[in-house]
């Protein structure tokens, strides 16, 4: 086995020491009914490198990547080009194979990266600070939920309709066991977000309002409408944002009066992966920062006075706190943090704004595009990279015809919303930078074809 | 003198020797210091060229939400982001160095097999919502290990979507409580023993129930007497590690299983400590409802510095029918689906406790965990227990005699070996032999936990290390615990010879500094 070091030598040498005939010596204290005989059935034997290969190639080949299609979809995943750096750099055993920085005399390079890492999120969400990360966005957004209800001491959250509906189930499954009252509701196929009916459903039980800015149909909110009538009733402003890219274009929603920012930071050097591993940003204003989940880097000296920094605040946390603790949450999503902090630095603020309006660009000029397309609508007046199509019929059939064609045409409001026909006319569609003219001729010209 | 420093050259630890030679630049040979990237970087420098020249044109409705100035972000060029992070990585520690032998964190060699075959674009660049029909390889990759996991653990289901260990528990946690409600039954509180790891209190405080706690016996197991005499109506299930964090085996398992059950409640088995018994026994032989699996430790996926991680929780029959969605499963032709809200009720899956996050789990790790998974077999995988527990032991008794090991009379260890400071001399403790290990050129193992021994250091040095390199840590070891009886004081401002001594702890949490600020801003 080209994994485990010991000889049959080192083996028997060892069992000689520690005094035992055999190893299953070592397993006298497991119930002799319980030990297996032989090797578990239903695995096969081990195997080479080559074959293993064989196998993995042959089921990835079965599926279609986003780089070998027309692809459109976004609705909180995103595809952008990555660095090349940015693989090659997370790949380096130093940052790969390393534990949680628990010894910070050997760990600065983590601890540094979570310190830079932190630093940008704060500044790109417009918080004063931020923490190491989560697990993702939806994870973050229910987080905040909690942190928000543990600050304003109420157990009501209102959600906005343009919250992806994954996140609103994830914090509807969440909020049966832990006692949290939820307004929730389901987007309307409107041009404006639902902001007025988000500011009527504030009241003085309400702990906070939670808001997506960009909204699950592209839509884009005017949050200091909101943070002022949330502030007027007590209650928090929690954003989410799952394309931060938009932020190179759009005000922060910290600037714009949010208490609590999270997002989901895949779009930034983490790649789609089928839905994960990805990475929770959690930024919020300083004040509340001993009420805030997961992990925090922070800045201090060494005995020699030299600058060093460490994981602190840990008191927060369930290694100390335990049944206590602000959040059962103990890994983080270290190493997607590390790409994002990477690919943040290869772009700085600047790089990061011409991104956006290409981004931009591109989404404007797919939306002229199929604006052409008979039977189709364009629902959205504003959007940033992703808007609403409105087609004839289910979306859904639409989606699977153009898969037919090797096109993959967007995310439709069928799948997501599945028991709000009302909705399923709808299809989002994303572009990015990585989207070519071609492309959006293509989109167009199978969406003319099918429907 | 040894094979790995045969001149038997010793570095000084005298402030004023070699080591104390002050340089201009701040950096010693490869003792590199490396400043903040707010530091090194400028406004408008970018490592990244775009294929078009960005218009202002954006559209009118977004002028009232267009940001006034860039993100106030340095950015840096490819090689001046190359070099910075390349020179940080160097002030870590990883396994590619060295023996990593944490207790309870299992880190073990990351085979780079894994890290190819995740990369391919098939399962790299493929979108959690792209249409199932350009995603069988992907759906079916999953359905694969989610079986492979069952035939390991002898369970009825896998929940594949939680994103790490302690998200796993609450998944297990929320199955209990869902199972509880669909009988009508309230019950408040979950058992767990003083020895586990602090993400069970936690969770069970998260999924709302109350906490009580239950005593070990003398030799470091759960105390089935006390354990029994807890339960009641009121008690939903127990959480119990097992192998546990003292590193014993629980051998009265099946039997604190009966009596849960019997009481009506559910066992929750912690499965940090899979490693040890993967391929030898099977939790659900013993009687186990909900186990979590770390796949970033038992099965390899890197830690990556703190995550990500992933928590697969196998399920016992009476849980399963209440696991979240979306899950994977296999129809009779052949095809396997991806059950989500949409068509979990043609599934017969209409008890779930919902959606606990977005999309479908750590793609990434399960493609590393199969991967693993096929290169070491049935046979592999339970010679990686064998391995794992034999190193365990070697390390406990070749050690027994100069670092008091509480449970050393309590039968042969699993995985890791659990030593306790309480023969040390006065004035000597647990962290200064953990910062010694730093200057003898190991990662330090798990200390000061668990909490029911006296400064506890939790030895798991994995299958992955060989019997030379054991044998080096072991000397290193012994070293120290013999300097500390010789009462070497240098070992209190251990380490020397690390990018850093040891850092201001107190400081850093009394005065928080979260974010980098401008000089001027913080004056």
């Amino acid at each position: 086995m080209r994994y485990l070091p010991l000889t049959q030598a080192d083996r028997a040498e060892m069992l000689a020491v520690i005094g035992a005939s055999s190893v299953d010596d070592l397993f006298v204290d497991v119930p002799a009914e319980a030990r297996l005989g032989g090797t578990i059935a239903g695995l096969p034997l081990h195997a080479s490198e080559m074959a293993v290969e064989r196998h993995m190639g042959a089921l990835a080949a079965k599926n279609l990547a986003a780089g070998a299609a027309p692809f459109f979809l976004g609705a909180g995943a995103y595809r952008h080009h990555i660095p090349a750096s940015v693989d090659h750099l997370i790949q380096r055993g130093e940052f790969l194979t390393a534990y949680t920085p628990y010894q910070p005399e050997i760990a600065q390079g983590t601890l540094q990266v979570l310190f830079e890492f932190q630093t940008q999120v704060a500044r790109l969400l417009g918080t004063d600070i931020a923490n190491a990360s989560m697990y993702d966005g939806s994870t973050a957004c229910w987080e905040a939920i909690l942190m928000a209800a543990r600050v304003a001491r109420r157990d009501k959250a209102v959600l906005s309709g343009g919250l992806h509906p994954h996140y609103v189930s994830t914090v509807r499954t969440m909020a049966k066991f832990a006692g949290q009252a939820i307004d929730w509701r389901v987007p309307r196929l409107d041009a404006a977000p639902d902001d007025a009916e988000v500011i009527a459903a504030i009241d003085g039980e309400t702990a906070c309002v939670v808001v997506q800015y960009p909204d699950i149909l592209g839509r884009i909110p005017d949050l200091a409408a909101i943070a002022e009538a949330a502030h007027a009733k007590g209650a928090l402003l929690v954003a989410v944002v799952t394309e931060p890219v938009a932020l190179g274009l759009l005000e922060a929603p910290g600037d714009l009066g949010a208490d609590i920012v999270v997002g989901e930071g895949q779009s930034l050097g983490v790649g789609l992966q089928f839905g994960g591993p990805y990475l929770g940003l959690f930024g919020c204003n300083e004040k509340f920062v001993r009420q805030m989940p997961g992990r925090l880097c922070g800045e201090t000296v060494d005995a020699e006075g030299r600058r060093g920094f460490v994981l602190t605040l840990s008191t927060r946390e369930q290694h100390i706190r335990r049944e206590k603790a602000t959040s059962n949450i103990c890994t983080n999503s270290g190493l997607c943090a590390l790409a994002f902090s990477i690919h943040m630095t290869l772009l700085g603020g600047e790089g990061l704004e011409k991104l956006a309006r290409i981004n931009h660009a591109r989404a404007r000029r797919l939306a002229d595009r199929l604006a052409q397309v008979p039977g189709v609508a364009v629902l959205n007046d504003a959007w940033f990279n992703e808007f609403t199509v409105i087609l004839p019929s289910d979306a859904r059939d639409a989606v699977r015809a153009l898969a037919d064609r090797q096109v993959l045409g967007g995310v439709s409001l069928g799948r997501l919303y599945p028991d709000a026909p009302d909705l399923h006319r709808g299809l989002l569609v994303t572009a990015t930078e990585t989207n070519t003219d071609d492309d959006i001729e293509a989109l167009a010209t199978a969406l003319e074809a099918i429907l | 003198m040894n094979a790995h420093n045969p001149s038997g050259w010793k570095p000084s630890m005298g402030e004023k020797g070699e080591a104390g030679a002050a340089t201009a630049s701040g950096d010693r040979g490869l003792m590199l210091e490396e400043p903040l990237i707010f530091e090194l970087g400028a406004p408008g420098k970018c490592g990244v060229d775009f294929d078009e020249a960005p218009g202002d044109d954006v559209l009118p409705a977004l002028g009232k939400h267009l940001r006034k100035q860039a993100v106030p972000l340095p950015g840096l060029t490819e090689p001046e982001t190359v070099r910075h992070y390349t020179r940080l990585s160097r002030q870590n520690y990883a396994i590619d160095l060295g023996p990593f032998p944490l207790g309870s964190c299992t880190m073990k060699h990351n085979p780079r097999l894994n890290e190819k075959v995740a990369r391919l674009p098939g399962f790299a660049d493929i979108h959690p919502l792209q249409p199932q029909q350009t995603v069988r390889g992907a759906l079916e990759a999953i359905n694969q290990l989610a079986w492979w996991l069952i035939d390991l653990t002898g369970m009825d289901g896998v929940a594949m979507t939680p994103k790490a260990g302690a998200h796993g528990e609450l998944c297990g946690l929320l199955c209990i409580r869902a199972a509880h409600e669909a009988k009508g039954e309230t019950r408040e509180v979950i058992l767990v023993p003083d020895s586990a790891h602090g993400t069970n209190p936690a969770t069970a405080a998260f999924a709302g129930y109350r906490v009580e706690a239950i005593p070990p016996t003398p030799d470091g197991r759960v105390d089935l007497e006390a354990l029994k005499a807890r339960l009641g109506p009121n008690v939903a299930g127990v959480m119990i590690t097992n192998p546990n964090t003292c590193g014993l085996f629980e051998r009265e398992m099946k039997a604190i299983s009966e009596a849960v059950h019997a009481a009506g409640g559910y066992v929750y088995c912690d499965g940090a400590n899979f490693n040890a018994i993967v391929g030898k026994v099977r939790p659900g032989d013993l009687g186990i409802d909900a186990m979590h699996i770390n796949l970033h430790k038992t099965f390899s996926t890197p830690h990556g510095g703190g995550g990500p991680g992933s928590g697969p929780v196998v399920v016992s029959k009476a849980l399963a029918p209440f696991g979240p969605l979306p899950f994977t499963a296999r129809t009779e032709d052949g095809v396997v689906h991806l059950v989500e809200e949409e068509d979990a009720a043609a599934f017969g899956h209409t008890q779930s406790f919902g959606r606990m996050t977005a999309f479908h789990g750590q793609m990434g790790m399960f493609t590393r965990a199969l991967t693993y998974i096929l290169s070491h077999g049935a046979d592999g995988l339970r010679q990686v227990a064998e391995d794992a527990v034999l190193n365990a032991n070697y390390v406990l008794r070749s050690l027994e005699d100069v670092l008091v090991a509480p449970f050393a009379d309590s039968g042969p260890c699993m995985h890791e070996a659990l030593f306790s400071d309480s023969g040390l001399p006065e004035g000597f403790s647990t962290l200064d032999i953990a910062k010694g290990l730093i200057d003898e050129g190991f990662h330090p193992m798990t200390v000061y936990f668990p909490l029911v021994v006296k400064g506890a250091m939790l030895v798991e040095p994995t299958e992955t290390e060989s019997k030379a390199g054991l044998d080096r840590f072991i000397a290193s070891l012994r070293s120290l615990a013999e300097r500390a009886q010789g009462g070497d004081d240098s070992l209190k401002s251990a380490p020397h010879f690390a990018p850093r001594r040891r850092l201001d702890e107190t400081q850093a949490a009394r005065k928080p500094v979260l974010v980098w600020k401008q000089p001027a801003e913080t004056e």
